[in-house]
């Protein structure tokens, strides 16, 4: 489905982006693993290129540090001179309610939810100009879309990803680029593994399709929205999240 | 994989000459050109950003991404939005330690 492409993946070392990374390789795509922690994905890495015959590089940088991304793209781009999907995956998540989010737990939450995105944006969407072809799958999140008590700052990061995705699918369409959102509900990941046992039980009480998700149920959203089949799919924000209500 | 990088490389060489002996001044103009899609004697130092329709915000964002790739550099946002003309382009490209 995806052979011979170039796919950047942020947060690929755990969690979500660690399905995407596999499910994407798994796909036929070569992947590129962005990390912050170096070497938190050489493993991975080796053992994704040896089972799926790709080639499977890891990239350690902070997507909120911008020079950090910057050079990141450097490296990139003596990987492989044509990126054709980019993943917005990494993230992090403020529980605070609003009148006890303090400022720098609200700075670092935009600065990587929001900034980060932008940053990797502005570098994927150049390198995918070139070739006048590409697809960009952001993670917002069902609070984004939604809001819920306790998110005020998580969901405004993730809310933003929806209009940074929807102005940037207008922007980047002349170039044949497509950018997309996907709003996961609640899935299994070590994001949601500190809520509470009662907060889970409500969480899953509300899901329609009555289980959490799987970090693959996303992947399985993204592989789509990155391949071929989704070629005419731009700015939209697709929910995963088993008909969650919030 | 490697078969791509190769093609790659040979249709950027093609485009831009890089490797070759075009001197940076005409690599700059082929891309200025090439991007903007006009004639390369139109590509002189005085053109400027908006000063035709062609070199609109959306034909530079090609051009800078045509100037990373003939160059094999990755610009700054700030040039990015800095680079309002041929001369000024070639400036910003000194940066880069592109000799003209
Ligand atoms: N789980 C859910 O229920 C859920 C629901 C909706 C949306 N989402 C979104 O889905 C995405 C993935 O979530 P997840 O559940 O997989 O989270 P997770 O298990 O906590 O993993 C987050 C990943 O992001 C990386 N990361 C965080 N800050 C970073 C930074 N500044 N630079 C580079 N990497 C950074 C982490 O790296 P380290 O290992 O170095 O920390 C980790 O790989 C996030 O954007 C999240 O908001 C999740």
């Amino acid at each position: 489905m995806l052979t011979g492409k170039y796919a950047l993946v942020t947060g690929a070392n755990r969690g979500i982006g660690l399905a995407i990374l596999k499910t994407l390789a798994q796909h036929g795509a070569n992947v590129i693993g962005g990390a912050r922690r170096e070497g938190s994905l050489d493993d991975v890495c080796s053992e994704l290129s040896d089972s799926c015959g790709i080639e499977a590089t890891p990239v350690y940088f902070d997507v909120s540090q911008p020079d950090q991304v910057k050079a990141a793209f450097q490296k990139i781009t003596r990987i492989t001179k044509q990126l054709d999907i980019a993943v917005n995956n990494a993230g992090i998540m403020d529980s605070s309610l609003l009148a006890m989010a303090r400022s720098e737990d609200i700075e670092s939450v935009f600065a990587t939810n929001v900034f980060g995105t932008i940053y990797v944006m502005q570098y994927a969407a150049r390198m995918m100009i070139r070739h006048k072809s590409g697809s960009i799958i952001n993670l917002s999140s069902i609070m984004g879309v939604n809001g819920a008590e306790g998110q005020v700052v998580y969901s405004g990061s993730k809310a933003a990803i929806i209009g940074i995705t929807r102005s940037a699918a207008k922007e980047l369409a002349p170039y044949q680029i497509r950018v997309n959102a996907i709003a996961p509900g609640f899935i299994d990941t070590d994001m949601v593994s500190s809520i509470s046992e009662e907060i889970r039980r409500e969480r899953v009480d509300s899901i329609k399709i009555q289980r959490i998700g799987t970090p693959e149920d996303v992947a399985n959203c993204t592989l789509f929205l990155a391949s071929d089949n989704a070629a005419y799919v731009t700015g939209q924000v697709v929910g995963v999240d088993g008909g969650m209500l919030v | 994989m490697a078969q791509r990088e190769v093609d790659q490389t040979a249709i950027a060489q093609m485009r831009y000459g890089q490797g070759t002996s075009m001197d940076n001044n005409d690599r700059l103009r082929t891309i200025f050109a090439d991007a903007l899609g006009i004639d390369k004697d139109l590509v002189v130092d005085e053109l400027e950003y908006n000063s035709i329709p062609e070199w609109d915000s959306v034909a530079h964002m090609a051009l800078v991404a045509a100037i990373d790739e003939g160059f094999e550099i990755m610009l700054d946002t700030d040039d990015v939005i800095d680079m309002s003309s041929l001369s000024i382009a070639r400036d910003i490209l000194k940066k880069y330690d592109v000799e003209f």
